[in-house]
């Protein structure tokens, strides 16, 4: 009797919670398999959905984008085998999935450990929240493939911001299968919203892009382009997180949060 | 219309130097690659002083003391030392604050009123705040011992003189940063004194620098490949300029920038106290206030009855000599600024938006503007959308919360907002809604050293102020 023939998966982009090919059409081999290259035109369609997705996702409860970010986690530790599959290894997995874990546990801490009232001298009510910038645009770190992006993720989305994220164009099949997690997750779509293909034709539409409000730069090898980025970026004056060196093993910190979020304060006065 | 009789302050517990060199390595000393420049009295356009114009070298030799001051002395020193040097600072500042006034209204052309009831004690308190998180560190979240960052370039504007140098300096400071200090070159007088006050106070030669000049200079300033940090307050152009100056560098950046915030009134809110709200929302300190109320959104339903109220108000502020005690509304700070004022108002008036000023007689000398109101403005016209920084309001209308948030959001400002309204529940939905920083509920222009201050979008990032405050000057 002949072998069963395997049924393929076409790797495709993840946009507004829909997997579209690239508008240009146009693909490229990576890990054995034809990868969507995506275009300056995807880059700005993703900005759009990410930019549509900001009101209902900065404006959920707390409580809200925690128990999605813990379903995510729930997802991912269920498709635990299909990462190992594309060859991540499963330490990394299970590391990736309890990173949600603590990210999903921070969305309804942050603003209490990150704000609160300020005494002031005077008759006033006075009190300090975060708030999400808004739509940030990652360049996902080389490697580790999962955990790396994960971490770059989580940090990002937990506050109500929503991403556009240009990952690894060396390991992109671990992005988009994290992608199919996160579309069975209950996340809305446009929260989360991945490009495959090379950074240098999408992440300088980003980063010149005035919708976007921040940009992480993580996984920008090249400092002329980390440079040449970040002056694109000064025209909107986005939040700009430089590249550096990372531990993704060690414990997070507050920093790839606290970065995204705008301090409002609020004042009132006090009186009978 | 009541008649004042003149009550002016005496100039005399000031004395001010024919000319002023840099304040480097704590000391005094002339520009080695610099010419120099005349701060004048916008009120009356005498000359006050000569100043020290800081080149390139000059820069140089102010960020060498500073890293000095930083690895030798300021840096391994105690945080609770740094916290009675700030705490000296704080006092002598209580100490000598009528003449820190005067200075600064005769440099800056603001009321006395202001400088002295507003300005010089947020100063003190700013200092006095951040003396005390010196040996705090630890516990103010950013982990167990948080790290100076090292040299911290500052340049700040001329609307508060005295008060941004507060803002800058006592946070880096406190933090065990050292710090050279770029003042604007119109009013660069007190600074100048807080340099004497720093040698007063024995603080270390070296751990606060004062470099006067003009944009070259703080170019110079924020290039110098020796600085670790830089804090800019000023116009959104030049922070915008800075941080393609620094990108690729290692050196830390926060920008306070421009606004063009909405003061948003609803037909349940106190008409007097609104209008009290609306003057001192953007006649405060002549408009000169990156978060002024500039944009004035009125429920249409009570715009007429509001308005009336507004022009009957500004009939009676009192525009003139800054050092009289009755003024409140002082001189404009520069001829240019003046030049720019006029521009955007014929741009408003060109554009078809009606304009009115109260009768009001200007002295001839000086550089003045009437507090002025454009009502049938649109979201499209200049005015309403570009900073003016001057006594100008320009008025719109909204029927719905949702109308207004959409409108008072239609920028890509977002330093502060202005709700006026007896609702409750409805000041939280506005509060949730408006992109802003700082969030005034029936009151403006508040500030406070507890209080975070600073903006969203094209307004800057990182706070000023409060717990906050030192992420700024810290290495995380």
């Amino acid at each position: 009797m002949s072998e069963r023939v395997a049924v393929r998966k076409t790797y495709k982009l993840f946009i507004g919670g829909k997997f579209p090919r690239s508008e240009s059409g146009r693909s490229y081999l990576v890990q054995d398999s034809n990868v969507s290259l995506a275009s300056r035109k995807d880059a700005r369609d993703a900005v759009i959905a990410a930019r549509a997705a900001v009101r209902g996702w900065a404006g959920a409860t707390a409580y809200n984008r925690g128990q999605i970010l813990y379903r995510v986690a729930e997802m991912l530790e269920g498709r635990r085998e299909q990462f190992v599959a594309l060859g991540v290894p499963g330490d990394e997995v299970d590391a990736a999935t309890d990173r949600w874990v603590w990210y999903a546990g921070w969305s309804d801490k942050l603003p209490q450990v990150y704000g609160g009232a300020n005494p002031v001298a005077g008759p006033y009510f006075n009190l300090s929240a975060p708030e999400p910038t808004g739509v940030v645009a990652v360049v996902a770190p080389e490697a580790p493939a999962l955990l790396g992006l994960v971490s770059v993720i989580a940090p990002a989305i937990v506050s109500g911001n929503t991403v556009v994220v240009s990952a690894s164009p060396a390991a992109p099949l671990a992005a988009v299968t994290l992608a199919e997690v996160l579309a069975t997750s209950d996340l809305p779509g446009g929260v989360v919203n991945i490009l495959t293909g090379r950074h240098a034709e999408t992440v300088p539409t980003l980063a010149a892009h005035m919708d976007v409000n921040a940009i992480d730069l993580t996984g920008v090898t090249d400092p002329e382009l980390a440079a040449d980025l970040e002056v694109k970026a000064a025209e909107n004056l986005k939040r700009v997180l430089r590249p550096a060196d990372h531990d993704w093993s060690g414990d997070p910190g507050l920093g790839r949060m606290t970065w995204l979020l705008e301090t409002k304060t609020v004042w009132h006065p006090k009186g009978v | 219309m009541f008649e004042y009789a003149p009550a002016p302050e005496s100039r005399s517990v000031v004395d001010i130097k024919p000319s002023y060199g840099l304040f480097v390595d704590g000391t005094f000393v002339d520009p080695t690659d610099g010419g120099s420049f005349k701060s004048i009295n916008p009120a009356s356009e005498e000359v006050l002083a000569e100043i020290a114009e800081g080149g390139s070298q000059d820069v140089d030799r102010a960020v060498r003391a500073a890293r000095k001051a930083y690895e030798q002395v300021w840096g391994p020193m105690p945080g609770r030392d740094r916290a009675k040097y700030l705490y000296r600072i704080a006092r002598i500042i209580q100490e000598r604050s009528r003449e820190l006034a005067v200075l600064e209204s005769l440099d800056n052309g603001k009321p006395i009123k202001e400088s002295r009831d507003v300005d010089l004690p947020l100063v003190a308190a700013h200092f006095f705040y951040y003396a005390g998180w010196a040996d705090k560190l630890g516990y103010a979240g950013f982990g167990p011992d948080p790290k100076p960052l090292g040299v911290a370039a500052q340049v700040i504007p001329w609307n508060f003189p005295l008060l941004m140098l507060a803002w800058k300096i006592a946070p880096a400071l406190a933090t065990g940063n050292t710090v050279v200090l770029k003042p604007a070159e119109t009013t660069p007088l007190t600074a100048l004194l807080f340099a004497e006050i720093c040698q007063q106070a024995d603080l270390p030669a070296g751990v606060v620098n004062i470099v006067t000049g003009a944009g070259e200079t703080g170019r110079a300033l924020v290039e110098h490949p020796g600085v670790d940090k830089i804090a800019f307050t000023g116009s959104t152009e030049v922070g915008r300029a800075i941080a393609r100056a620094v990108a690729g560098s290692r050196k830390k950046l926060t920008l306070e920038l421009g606004g063009k915030a909405a003061n948003i009134v609803f037909d349940d809110a106190p008409v007097d106290q609104a209008v009290e709200g609306i003057v001192n929302g953007i006649f405060f300190n002549q408009g000169h206030v990156c978060c002024a109320g500039s944009r004035l959104l009125v429920q249409e339903s009570v715009a007429e009855t509001v308005l009336e109220s507004l022009k009957r108000r500004m009939a009676r502020l009192r525009v003139g000599d800054p050092l009289d005690k009755n003024t409140d509304i002082g001189a404009i700070n520069s001829a240019a600024q003046l030049a720019r004022i006029r521009e955007l108002t014929d741009a408003g008036a060109a554009e078809g938006a009606q304009q009115w000023s109260p009768p009001c007689e200007l002295p001839e000398r000086g550089f003045w503007f009437a507090p002025t109101i454009f009502t049938g403005v649109t979201q499209a016209h200049r005015i309403a959308r570009e900073e003016i920084f001057g006594p100008v309001l320009s008025v719109l209308t909204f029927r719905t919360p949702a109308e207004a948030v959409e409108k008072a959001n239609n920028t890509p400002y977002g330093l502060s907002a202005g709700i006026w309204t007896e609702k409750g529940s409805r000041i939280l939905w506005m509060a949730d809604r408006l992109r802003a920083g700082v969030v005034w509920a029936n009151t403006f222009n508040k500030f406070d050293p507890t209080s975070p201050f600073g903006g969203y979008k094209e307004s800057g990032y990182g706070r000023e102020g409060g717990r906050h405050g030192l992420e700024a000057y810290l290495n995380v």
